[in-house]
C-alpha cells in the first residue's frame, strides 16, 4: 500500500490553528504518510506543529458554509481545532487522517520508517537483557536459575525466551505447570528482596475449573520457593467474587489446603516478612501493575533512571502486557474495543503519586513519566510495538526499528528527565494511599486545559534555588581546601625551617598524611556548618 | 482551678485515628490550667490548649479502657483510651468546664505572659497602624477624607472610630444614611486604589423593605461615586443570593432598588450565608474524618459538601469587583446583611488581587487588621471564644484563608508569605493567646483594655517570620499594584490537606520540597557570607606567604573556575541504612502508623543530607 493513495489533499493553505490558551494561527496544513504538519507563515514568528498520524484519537467534523472545521483529540489528551476553507479539501484532509491514524498493519506504523537524526550511544535493543538481570540475582542466591524453555515462544506465547524459576523445578515440570495455568503463564521470579531472601512471583490464574481440578507440579514449583516455616500470601488482585465466577470458565484461585505454607487474600495487601504470588486472571494487567509498584516501593535501584527503564522493560515489555492492543485508542475514541484500557498509564500515574510524596526519592522527574506515557501511545520508536516478544521478534523490531532507550540514554536528553532533588536513599519509601493523599495528576491530565506560565516559572526558580545551593558549596568546599592547603605549606616551611635546624623529621609523608587530615577537617566543618 | 479533679493520669493511650491496625502511643496525660498535655513513652508531647477544644466526646467504655475523643477548632481530633472510667469522667467534665468560657477575663490571653516588658507590649501593639496604611493607598485626598462622625462609637458601635467617606458626604448625610443601614453600618471607605482613582467601599444592607427610601442613603451614594473622576458610574455588590436579599424585603431590610439610586449598576454575587457555610464545613469533617475512607466516598462526599463550591463562590465575587475597579476604573460598594461577614471577605480578597503589599507579610497582616478586625468581624461568636450560640459559629475567617491558600497555589511566586503563615494566623485565630481577635469589633476591645492586658499576635509573628517566608517569592513578579487575574475554573480548587488534616501525619508527603527550598534558600544566604569570609581568609594566607613559590599555591591562588562537582575527598558518602523487615513494607494499603518515626530516626543518624525527610508542615505551636 502507497500512503500517497490515502492522502488525496496534501496541502491546504490559509488554515486557521485554534489550539487552548494560544491566538488562533494562521498557516499551511501538509500531510506525510505519518505526520500532520502545521507550519505557520508569520515572519515575526515561524511555528511548526508536527503530529504523529497514531497520536490521533478521534477526529470530528464541522462545516460552516464552505469552511470546514477539525477538531482532533489526541491520545496524549491534547485537542486542537483546525478551519479549512474549501469543503471537499477539508473532507478529504479528514478521511485520510481518519486513514492514517487508524492503520491495520504494524509494519506501516511509523517506527518503521523513522530514520534517527542523532548518533546512537548505546543501543537500547542491547539494554536491560534477562542474563544481566539473573547475574545480580547470582550474587545473592543459589536457589533460582535461568531456563530457557520459552527459548521459540512455544510454553507461553506472551512470555519472554528466558525467564527465571526455582532451581529445584526442572523444565519438565515447568511444561505440566503451565497447562495448569491461564495462557501459560507459569509462576515466574519478579522480584527478589536481598534483604530478607524474601521473593515476589508472578503469573496468571491456574486452571482449577469448578471441580476444583490440581496440579502437582504447580504446588510443588509455588512451595520450592518457601524455606520451611516461612509463610507466604498468594495475592490475587481481583475480588473474592470475581475470582469465584472466573472458575464457571475454567479459570480460579489456589486451594489453600494444596498450598499449605500460603494463604490466598484477594486485593488488600497484608504486611508481613513474606513472599508473595501476584496474580489475577491473564497476569498481565493489574498482575504487573502491584509487581512492578512494590518494587518501586522497596528497590532504590527502580527509583533511578536506568532503573526504572529496566523495571518497565522487565515488568511490562518482557512480561507480556499487551501494549498494542491497549494503547490502540485513548480516552477521546468512539470506537473502543474491550481490549483497549489505560492500564500502563494508571500506573505511571501510581509512580507519579508516589514521586509526589517522596520527591527526593527518585532520580527522574515527572516529565520523564509524562514521555513514557506519550511513546506508549504514539512514537518514533519501536519498542512499545507487538503485545510480546513474540510479536516483536517476529516483526524484526530490533533490526527494523529504533529503540526508545537509545534516544533517552543520552546525556542531552536525560538532562531534561532529570530530578535535581534527588538524594538516592535505599529505604523503603511508603506511600500513604489515603484519599486524602491522592492528586490529580496535572501534569497528564489538565497540561492542555489550563496555563501554567506561573506554575513553570515558580519551578525554575526553584531548580535555580537548588543549582545555585550546589554552586555555592562547591566553592565553600574548594576555598576551605585551599585554605587548607595554605596552612599546611606554611606548617611545612616550618617543618623545612626545623630540619634545617637540624631536627629530624619524615618529612615527605607526615605532610601528604597531614594534608589528609586537614582537609579532611575543612570537609567535616562544612558538612557540620551547613547542615547543623 | 476549680475545674481540675485529676490533674495526671498515666498509662494512656493515644490512638491514630486513620490507623487501620490500632496502633497507639503510651503515655500519661496531663490537665493544667490552660492545656491538656499528652507525654508519650519517647517522651513527645502533644499540647491541645483548652480554648482551641471545640468537642469532647465520651465513647461508651471498651475492654481496654474508656475512650474520649476530643476535637479541636484548628481540625486536629484526638483519641485517648482511659484505663479508669473515673478518671475519663473527671477529665471529660473538667475538659468541657475548662473549654467553655463565659467571660472574656477568662481567657487565656489575659494569663498569657511571653515575658515582654511594658514598652515592647505598647510597641507590639502600635506595629500595625492602620491610619498609616490609608496614607499609603493615598487617602485622605481631594476627594476623600478621614470623618469624625464614629469617633465616640455613636453612629456605629461595630466600626471603629476612623472612618473614612468622600468629602461630599456631609455629617448629616452620614447620620442619614447610618439610619438607613443595618446596624449603623453606612457607606465607609475599604480600599481606596490611587492609579485608578476607584474605591472599595463596604456598608450593610439597606433598610428598604418593599419600598422605603432615605435620600442622605442616595446623596452617600452619589458622594462616592461622585468621589471618582475616572467613572462616575459605581458598582453595587450585594454578596448574597438573590433569594436571600428579597426574603429579606419582609423583615425591613432588603437592597438598593437601581430606579432610587442614580448611576449605581447593581449586582447579586450569591456567597451563601453563615450556616450553610457552618454546615458545609461540617459535612467536609465527617467526610474527612472518616477512617478507612474510600476514593469515591472522598470525592463525592468533598462534592456533597459543597465547601469548594463555597470557596469558589468567595473568589468569584472578589475576581468580579475586582474587574470593576481594574477594568472600568469605577468604584464598588459591598455589602451583605451586616457586612461582616461575606462583605469582609470580598473586600479583603479584592484588595489582595488589586495590591501587591497585601502580598507580603507585613502587609497581610494589615488587611485583616483592617477589613476583619476593626470592621467588626464577630470573631468571638464565629469563633466561639465564649460560651455563647452555636448558630453564631461560622468558618467566613477560615473560608478566607483557604481563598488566599488557593491563590497562592495558582501564582507561587506572588506571594511573600506562605502556607505556614496562614495555618499559624487560623490557630491563632481560635487559640485567644493574644488579643488581636478577641471580642466582636473595636469598642469591645477597647472596653476589654485588650492593649494592655493581652499582647499582639503580630510581632511575635514577625520575629519569626523566616518561618513563614515563600522561598520561590519574587518581589518583582508583582511591582506595586500589579492586578493579579486568577483563573477560578472549578478544578483549580482543591481539598486544603495541610488545613484539615495537619495533624495527620501519615497523610503528608514524607519529603517535603517546600521546606526544602525553604532551607536551600536560607542556607544560601549562609553560603554566600561563609565564601565572603574565606576569600578574605585566603587572600590574608596568600599575602602571608606570598615569598614562598609553591607551584600548587600558585594555582589555587587562581582557582580554576568552579565546577559543580565537589571534589572527591569532601564528597558526602550517601547514607545506607538497613532496613529491618523490609519485606513488610510490601503491603501499602495504610501507611506503617509508627513507621514514620523510624523511619525519620534511620535518617537523622545518618551523615546529614540534603535530603531530609519531614511532613509537609511546620509544627505548630498550641
Amino acid at each position: 500500500m502507497e500512503f500517497a493513495e490515502l492522502i488525496k489533499t496534501p496541502r491546504a493553505d490559509n488554515v486557521v490553528l485554534h489550539r487552548p490558551f494560544y491566538l488562533a494561527v494562521e498557516g499551511t496544513l501538509c500531510l506525510t504518510g505519518h505526520h500532520l504538519i502545521f507550519s505557520s507563515r508569520r515572519q515575526d514568528n515561524a511555528e511548526e506543529l508536527w503530529l504523529l498520524h497514531s497520536n490521533i484519537d478521534s477526529i470530528e467534523k464541522r462545516f460552516v458554509g464552505s469552511l470546514g472545521t477539525i477538531i482532533i483529540k489526541c491520545k496524549d489528551l491534547r485537542i486542537i481545532q483546525l478551519d479549512i476553507p474549501g469543503m471537499e479539501e477539508c473532507l478529504n484532509i479528514a478521511s485520510s487522517i481518519e486513514a492514517l491514524s487508524t492503520l491495520d498493519s504494524v509494519t506501516l506504523m511509523y517506527p518503521f520508517f523513522y530514520r534517527p537524526m542523532f548518533e546512537i550511544v548505546e543501543d537500547g535493543w542491547r539494554c536491560f537483557l534477562p542474563d544481566e538481570e539473573f547475574e545480580l540475582l547470582s550474587s545473592a542466591t543459589d536457589e533460582w536459575r535461568l531456563s530457557c524453555i520459552n527459548k521459540e515462544f512455544s510454553v507461553c506465547p506472551s512470555y519472554p525466551p528466558v525467564v527465571i524459576v526455582p532451581k529445584s523445578i526442572d523444565d519438565e515440570a515447568l511444561r505440566k505447570v503451565a497447562m495448569f495455568r491461564h495462557g501459560s503463564r507459569f509462576p515466574v521470579l519478579s522480584y527478589y528482596h536481598k534483604k530478607n531472601g524474601m521473593v515476589m512471583m508472578r503469573s496468571s490464574q491456574p486452571l482449577t475449573g469448578t471441580n476444583g481440578r490440581r496440579c502437582k507440579e504447580d504446588e510443588k514449583l509455588i512451595n520450592a520457593t518457601l524455606r520451611p516455616g516461612k509463610r507466604g500470601y498468594i495475592i490475587d488482585t481481583r475480588s473474592l467474587n470475581v475470582a469465584q465466577q472466573a472458575r464457571a470458565k475454567g479459570g480460579g484461585f489456589e486451594q489453600e489446603a494444596h498450598y499449605p505454607q500460603w494463604r490466598r487474600i484477594h486485593k488488600c495487601i497484608e504486611r508481613e516478612g513474606a513472599s508473595v504470588l501476584v496474580h489475577g486472571t491473564e497476569g498481565t494487567d493489574s498482575t504487573l501493575q502491584v509487581t512492578s509498584l512494590a518494587q518501586i516501593i522497596l528497590d532504590p535501584r527502580c527509583r533511578t533512571i536506568r532503573g526504572f527503564e529496566s523495571l518497565v522493560v522487565r515488568e511490562w515489555l518482557q512480561a507480556g502486557h499487551p501494549f498494542q492492543q491497549r494503547c490502540a485508542q485513548s480516552a477521546y475514541s468512539n470506537s473502543k474495543q474491550k481490549w483497549e484500557a489505560p492500564v500502563f498509564l494508571l500506573f505511571l500515574d501510581c509512580v507519579w503519586q508516589i514521586l509526589r510524596q517522596f520527591p527526593c526519592s527518585f532520580e527522574f522527574n515527572e516529565q520523564f513519566l509524562i514521555m513514557l506515557f506519550e511513546h506508549a501511545y504514539a512514537s518514533q520508536f519501536g519498542t512499545f510495538l507487538g503485545n510480546n516478544e513474540n510479536e516483536r521478534s517476529k516483526l524484526k523490531l530490533q533490526q527494523k526499528t529504533m529503540s526508545l532507550w537509545s534516544w533517552v540514554n543520552r546525556s542531552e536528553e536525560l538532562s531534561k528527565f532529570q530530578n535535581p532533588l534527588f538524594e538516592a536513599n535505599s529505604l523503603v519509601i511508603w506511600p500513604s494511599v489515603a484519599p486524602q493523599s491522592l492528586q490529580l495528576w496535572e501534569g497528564v491530565f489538565l497540561r492542555w486545559n489550563r496555563p501554567s506560565k506561573f506554575l513553570d516559572e515558580a519551578h525554575e526558580e526553584m531548580i535555580s534555588i537548588i543549582k545555585y545551593n550546589k554552586e555555592l558549596q562547591a566553592k565553600v568546599n574548594a576555598l576551605r581546601r585551599q585554605l587548607a592547603q595554605l596552612e599546611t605549606v606554611d606548617r611545612m616551611q616550618e617543618n623545612l625551617r626545623h630540619t634545617q635546624l637540624g631536627i629530624v623529621s619524615p618529612l615527605g609523608s607526615s605532610s601528604v598524611s597531614k594534608l589528609h587530615t586537614v582537609s579532611a577537617e575543612a570537609g567535616t566543618l562544612t558538612s557540620t556548618q551547613l547542615y547543623g | 482551678m476549680e475545674h481540675i479533679r485529676t490533674t495526671k493520669v498515666e498509662q494512656v493511650k493515644l490512638l491514630d485515628r486513620f490507623s487501620t491496625s490500632n496502633k497507639s502511643l503510651m503515655g500519661t496525660l496531663y490537665l493544667t490550667a490552660t492545656h491538656l498535655l499528652f507525654i508519650d513513652s519517647s517522651q513527645r508531647e502533644t499540647w491541645i490548649l483548652h480554648h482551641h477544644i471545640a468537642a469532647v466526646e465520651k465513647l461508651p467504655l471498651t475492654t481496654s479502657g474508656c475512650p474520649l475523643v476530643i476535637q479541636c477548632k484548628n481540625f486536629r481530633i484526638v483519641h485517648f483510651v482511659v484505663p479508669r472510667e473515673r478518671d475519663c469522667h473527671d477529665i471529660y467534665n473538667s475538659l468541657l468546664q475548662l473549654s467553655r468560657t463565659a467571660k472574656y477575663e477568662e481567657l487565656y490571653a489575659f494569663s498569657y505572659n511571653p515575658k515582654q516588658n511594658e514598652s515592647e507590649q505598647v510597641k507590639g501593639w502600635q506595629l500595625i497602624d492602620l491610619a498609616e496604611e490609608y496614607k499609603r493607598m493615598g487617602v485622605p485626598n481631594a476627594n476623600w477624607q478621614l470623618s469624625d462622625a464614629n469617633r465616640d462609637y455613636k453612629i456605629c458601635e461595630t466600626y471603629p472610630r476612623e472612618l473614612y467617606v468622600p468629602r461630599t458626604a456631609s455629617k448629616p448625610i452620614i447620620v442619614g444614611s447610618s439610619k438607613f443601614r443595618s446596624k449603623g453600618r453606612f457607606p465607609v471607605l475599604s480600599y481606596y486604589h490611587k492609579n485608578k482613582e476607584a474605591a472599595i467601599c463596604r456598608c450593610s444592607q439597606p433598610l428598604s423593605g418593599f419600598s422605603a427610601r432615605c435620600l442622605e442613603d442616595e446623596h452617600m451614594l452619589q458622594a462616592i461615586s461622585k468621589a471618582n473622576p475616572s467613572n462616575r458610574y459605581m458598582y453595587v455588590m450585594d454578596t448574597r443570593p438573590k433569594l436571600n436579599a428579597m426574603a429579606n424585603r419582609a423583615a425591613g431590610k432588603g437592597y438598593e432598588n437601581e430606579d432610587n439610586y442614580s448611576n449605581i449598576r447593581f449586582q447579586f454575587v450569591g456567597i451563601e450565608n453563615i450556616h450553610v457555610m457552618r454546615s458545609s464545613l461540617q459535612k467536609l469533617l465527617e467526610v474527612s474524618g472518616t477512617k478507612g475512607l474510600s476514593v469515591n466516598d472522598f470525592l463525592s462526599g468533598l462534592e456533597n459538601s459543597g465547601w469548594l463550591r463555597h470557596i469558589k463562590a468567595v473568589l468569584d465575587a472578589a475576581v468580579f469587583l475586582v474587574k470593576a475597579i481594574a477594568v472600568e476604573s469605577a468604584s464598588v460598594l459591598v455589602h451583605c446583611s451586616d457586612g461582616w461577614d461575606r462583605t469582609s471577605q470580598v473586600c479583603s480578597l479584592g484588595a489582595l488581587l488589586l495590591d501587591s503589599y497585601y502580598r507580603t507579610i507585613k502587609g497581610f497582616m494589615v488587611l485583616i487588621e483592617k477589613d476583619w478586625i476593626s470592621f467588626g468581624h464577630k470573631f468571638s461568636d464565629r469563633c466561639c471564644q465564649l460560651d455563647g450560640d452555636p448558630k453564631e459559629i461560622s468558618p467566613v475567617f477560615t473560608q478566607f484563608l483557604e481563598s488566599v491558600w488557593n491563590l497562592t497555589e495558582q501564582f507561587p511566586q506572588a506571594f511573600e508569605y506562605n502556607e505556614a503563615f496562614l495555618l499559624q494566623i487560623h490557630e491563632h485565630v481560635h487559640s485567644c493567646q493574644f488579643g488581636n481577635f478577641l471580642g466582636n469589633c473595636q469598642k469591645e476591645r477597647e472596653e476589654l483594655k485588650l492593649k494592655e492586658k493581652t499582647y499582639s499576635l503580630w510581632p511575635f509573628l514577625l520575629d519569626e517570620q523566616k518561618k513563614y517566608q515563600n522561598p520561590l517569592y519574587n518581589a518583582d513578579f508583582s511591582p506595586e499594584l500589579t492586578l493579579l487575574e486568577p483563573n477560578t475554573v472549578s478544578f483549580n480548587f482543591k481539598f486544603w490537606r495541610n488545613m484539615y488534616h495537619q495533624f495527620d501525619r501519615s497523610m503528608h508527603p514524607r519529603q517535603c520540597v517546600f521546606n526544602l527550598i525553604m532551607n536551600m534558600s536560607e542556607q544560601n544566604k549562609q553560603l554566600e557570607e561563609d565564601i565572603k569570609e574565606l576569600e578574605a581568609k585566603v587572600k590574608q594566607r596568600n599575602g602571608q606567604s606570598s615569598a614562598v613559590p609553591v607551584k600548587e599555591h600558585q594555582q589555587s591562588a587562581h582557582p580554576a573556575p568552579m565546577a559543580l562537582k565537589t571534589p572527591p575527598s569532601f564528597k558526602k558518602e550517601q547514607p545506607l541504612i538497613p532496613v529491618n523487615d523490609a519485606v513488610r513494607t510490601i503491603e501499602g494499603s495504610n501507611t506503617a502508623d509508627n513507621r514514620y518515626s523510624e523511619f525519620v530516626a534511620e535518617f537523622s543518624k545518618a551523615e546529614p543530607a540534603v535530603v531530609s525527610l519531614e511532613y509537609g508542615v511546620a509544627r505548630m505551636t498550641c
